[in-house]
């Protein structure tokens, strides 16, 4: 959809704005380039639809080098939103929407059509169509703003710092909006700013910049989890980088390493007896290497007590467990999509290591919403 | 009073439509210079502020002179009354269409541009119908100025209400002195009032509002 090939932007004779820059991105896919001001990332962005040119390179928009495009039609066909909102203000809504219409000369009725078909887009009401500007909230121009770049169904919109005029609150609300009219309309978007919670938020990849070299490019998780160095940690922040750790905790780190267990062979009189000691209604059944075998539940006990004698005869063989590996994640989802109780935790031999159970969750989500005393020691001894 | 329009009656009209025309002339032709040539120097700032500062220093040519200097090249007559008033009409429009182009809001040209303007649809587009609250003040104040300098123009046989300002000076008679300006005060104020409904006319409708609140 769009690529760079060793794009470079210099100013005069001084050092490049944008310096060998490459990086190809898929169609329908939402980039966020962000970075320290002066990285470049707003050249790089507006060297895309020509606003400025570029010294050396190639810039590819759906394989077709856009030096040789005529710079007018060429950003016709991308759209843009910048922070600024610049709309029109002495066009009415209706206007302002069809504008890039209008230089394509189409007819009246299209132009009326397609400011109806979008202003649905954003849930404002038709009446809007006919007011001026300064007549709307600051988060209502800005959906303006974002419409007009939709108005000739354009694959590829560049978006310069859109929400960043506009207060927390409703720049949150417009994210989360816009973020949803992307996934449905399935543009690509190149999206620039200097707000990390943004990008992390909206970006399906995260193009991170300094001094006109890109450092990083990643989805956000993947940022957050390996950052690729010192400035993209510092960039981050360690309160990002710690609050992005239940992303990357394992479950080994948090599981209960004492599970209730029996082994093969026991009878189910003294599996009932370690139920009852233990207070579990559940138990974990394992061979004398360790490994899991199955389970035994209370209900099973129930049934077949009178036909069995040994908990290898009723327990459950088909059980389902999680390498103590694989992410907290991955695990809680799978827990609560099968709707277990409590998941056991193996090791690479399938020897039973531990056990989460839906306890240990909330007392996980307990330690992250009240702290459990580790940030001010992780903070502590990153200054060390 | 009556005695004086009696005699003076058909002389008066003919005189403040000779002032009017030679007014308007000029200020139509000042209209149709300084605009572009306002829009043109937006283009190039750095040479702008030199330029304008010159035909600053044009204006400040005493104005009998410059009708003066105009007789040996275009003789006496409308025209020369015409050509000289041209040129005080010049700065205040110039001087406004430039300034109006350049205080357009820099984000809404760079989002025309984005969306794919030529450099001449945001002119005709964007530029022009928002710098034009600017421009038309510009207009306004060259008028009323044009109309008071126009009485000059009887110093080089271009008639209007000068005519009697002259006739009075000549023969000692205050009534024509007043006959001359009094009808070219009203003219002016005239002017300016009409002028005034145009811009608001003018205005585009979505800029009302927000110059209102200024």
């Amino acid at each position: 959809m769009l690529e760079f090939h060793d794009v470079t932007k210099r100013y005069g004779n001084g050092k490049p704005a944008v310096n060998n820059l490459n990086l190809t991105i898929e169609k329908g896919e939402f980039v966020c380039f962000i970075g320290p001001s002066g990285c470049g990332k707003t050249t790089t962005m507006k060297m895309v639809n020509r606003l400025i040119d570029v010294t050396e390179g190639a810039i590819l928009v759906d394989g077709k080098n856009i030096k040789e495009q005529d710079p007018v039609e060429l950003r016709r066909s991308i759209g843009y939103v910048i922070q600024q909102i610049g709309l029109m203000p002495h066009m009415t809504i209706r206007e302002n929407i069809v504008l890039v219409g209008t230089l394509l000369k189409w007819r009246k009725e299209k132009k009326d059509e397609r400011a109806r078909e979008l202003i649905k887009l954003v849930n404002l009401p038709e009446e809007y169509l006919d007011k001026y500007p300064h007549e709307l909230s600051g988060g209502q121009q800005q959906r303006i703003g974002v419409l007009r770049a939709l108005a000739a169904n354009p694959p590829l919109i560049l978006m310069d710092e859109p929400f960043g005029a506009l207060d927390p609150i409703t720049r949150d609300a417009l994210q989360e909006e816009f973020k949803k009219l992307q996934r449905e309309l399935n543009k690509t978007i190149v999206f620039v700013t200097h707000d990390m919670d943004e990008a992390l938020k909206l970006g399906d990849r995260i193009v991170i910049m300094k001094d006109g070299e890109i450092v990083q490019v990643d989805t956000p998780e993947e940022i957050l989890r390996n950052p690729a160095n010192e400035f993209v940690e510092e960039f981050l922040g360690k309160d990002r980088l710690i609050q992005g750790r239940p992303d990357v905790t394992t479950v080994g780190q948090i599981m209960n390493s004492t599970p209730i267990t029996v082994k093969i062979g026991t009878t189910l009189k003294a599996a009932i007896t370690k139920m009852r000691d233990e207070r579990v209604d559940s138990l974990l059944i394992t061979d004398s290497d360790n490994v899991l075998r199955g389970f035994l539940d209370i209900e099973s006990i129930n049934n077949n007590y009178k036909k069995a004698s040994t908990v290898e005869e009723v327990m459950e063989t088909d059980i389902y467990s999680v390498s103590q590996d694989s992410l907290l994640r991955d695990a809680i989802h799978k827990i609560l999509r099968r709707g277990a109780q409590y998941v056991p935790i193996v090791d690479e031999g399938h020897r039973l290591v531990g056990i989460v159970t839906r306890a240990t969750l909330a007392t996980l989500v307990y330690d992250t919403i009240w702290g459990d005393g580790t940030e001010f020691e992780e903070i502590v001894a990153h200054a060390e | 009073m009556m005695d004086f329009f009696a005699t003076h009656g058909n002389e008066l009209i003919i005189k403040s439509w000779e002032h009017l025309y030679i007014s308007v002339a000029a200020i139509l032709l000042g209209v149709l210079v300084a605009i572009p040539l306002g829009i043109l120097l937006s283009r190039a700032p750095n040479f702008a502020d030199r330029f304008i500062s010159f035909v600053g220093i044009l204006q400040t040519i005493p104005s009998l002179a410059i009708l003066a200097f105009f007789i040996p090249i275009l003789g006496v007559g409308k025209l020369p009354a015409i050509i000289a008033l041209f040129f005080y009409s010049l700065l205040p429009i110039l001087r406004n269409t430039y300034i109006g182009i350049r205080d357009v809001n820099p984000g809404v040209v760079e989002a025309g541009k984005g969306m794919g303007m030529s450099a001449l649809q945001s002119i005709i587009k964007v530029e022009f119908p928002m710098a034009l609250p600017v421009i038309m003040a510009g207009v306004r104040l060259s008028t009323v100025y044009l109309i008071g300098w126009a009485t000059l123009a009887a110093f080089i046989g271009g008639g209007g209400l000068g005519d009697f300002i002259f006739d009075g000076l000549n023969l000692y008679q205050p009534s024509l002195i007043i006959a001359g300006t009094v009808p070219a005060t009203i003219l002016a104020l005239i002017a300016d009032r009409l002028l005034a409904n145009l811009e608001n006319r003018m205005t585009p409708e979505g800029l009302k509002d927000s110059y209102e609140t200024v």
